[in-house]
């Protein structure tokens, strides 16, 4: 270490370590803006924490494999989280079946319009055909899109991009477009949050409104279900 | 905590195990929430499973603190955007738009949908 100064960054480059606190403390801060702005929407803390690391691999050279090994810690924990979901579904059982029905009819529009409108509109937008088939599980959380992405011999990490930037541009998007259309019904407001925005979406309904929130998660789970049968099923009709 | 966490871990190796091993087309996160959500329910039925993490909020307390900070966990997958790059130059603009007008659309679609339906059976209990 001592002929070499750089050879302490070298080592600790190479280790989790470092990754995996690059990673809580950035994301520490930016959850910490995001609560001093009183979370307002812009302020989303993934959004942020991704640019930001993003910046600093890029700067210092580092590649994503070598981050990813000391981040993988905090991305094992989607699985557990997405089980984690049924308790505030437990929690709030009366309400949820008493408004089966509309989650229902409501989860089949809304997973056939996410799948349908993203691929016509990346075909009309002239993608290339890859590109296409990877932006079309874009609405489920990242673990599932990227199985789809994998069974339809697509991308799995540019899926995995696309899942993340949904659910933050849905973050971002829902509380003033839900304003706007004069929904005070926050079990609507929340599946569709969870529908659209997968998990990012949930976090960001939990913020706003506990019911909204739980209503989030559900669709979320149901979400992942459906749409794992309707992508295959969509490609084939309307894929060139 | 940790037999909270164990059960949690334990409800996701059941359901990845059951969808792997019949080669169910969902994930087996989905399959060990419906576990889980079974064990809560039959927890009330039958106070012999009031057991362990399943005993005074155990398994809640460990799920609310993984739910808390759940957008923390897709910053390792969001930052993965640095090998796109290149596509992202040469495509970002349309593919940036394609998932915003998406996730507009989705999002009207869904929440439009669930209070019709909503508003269509009030009228009916009305009646």
């Amino acid at each position: 270490m001592k002929d070499n100064p750089f050879s302490l960054w070298v080592y600790l480059s190479q280790s989790p370590l470092l990754w995996l606190t690059v990673t809580l403390l950035v994301y520490a801060t930016t959850d910490a803006v995001s609560l001093a702005t009183r979370r307002h929407p812009l302020a989303n803390p993934v959004l942020h924490a991704m640019w930001i690391i993003g910046a600093f691999l890029l700067a210092t050279g580092t590649s994503y494999t070598t981050y990813f090994a000391g981040a993988q810690f905090v991305h094992f924990l989607l699985g557990p989280a997405t089980v984690a979901l049924a308790v505030p579904l437990y929690e709030n059982r009366d309400r949820v079946v008493s408004s089966i029905v509309p989650m229902l009819v409501a989860l089949v529009a809304g997973s056939v319009t996410a799948v349908v409108s993203v691929v016509l509109l990346a075909e009309l937008a002239g993608l290339p055909r890859d590109v296409v088939l990877s932006l079309a599980p874009k609405s489920v959380t990242a673990g599932v899109a990227m199985g789809i992405a994998e069974s339809l011999h697509a991308d799995p990490s540019l899926a995995a991009v696309a899942v993340i930037l949904t659910g933050i541009m849905g973050a971002i998007i829902v509380t003033p477009l839900m304003n706007r259309t004069g929904v005070t019904d926050f079990r609507a407001r929340g599946f569709a949050a969870g529908l659209a925005a997968h998990g990012i979406g949930t976090a960001r309904a939990f913020q706003v409104d506990e019911i909204a929130g739980v209503f989030s998660g559900i669709a979320m789970s149901l979400n992942a279900l459906v749409t794992s049968f309707l992508v295959p099923l969509v490609v084939t009709l309307l894929v060139r | 905590m940790l037999a909270s966490l164990g059960l949690i871990l334990l409800c996701q190796l059941i359901g990845e195990a059951v969808v792997r091993g019949l080669g169910l087309p969902l994930p087996g996160p989905v399959l060990g929430l419906l576990l889980l959500l079974i064990l809560l329910l039959a927890r009330d039925r039958f106070a012999l499973l009031a057991q362990g993490p399943l005993r005074n909020d155990g398994v809640e307390t460990a799920s609310k603190g993984l739910l808390a900070h759940l957008s923390l966990l897709f910053v390792p997958a969001g930052v993965g955007v640095v090998q796109k790059l290149d596509l992202l130059a040469s495509h970002g603009i349309a593919i940036v738009l394609v998932l915003a007008l998406s996730v507009v659309v989705t999002l009207l679609a869904t929440v439009l949908t669930f209070r019709l339906v909503s508003r269509l059976l009030r009228q009916q209990d009305a009646r």
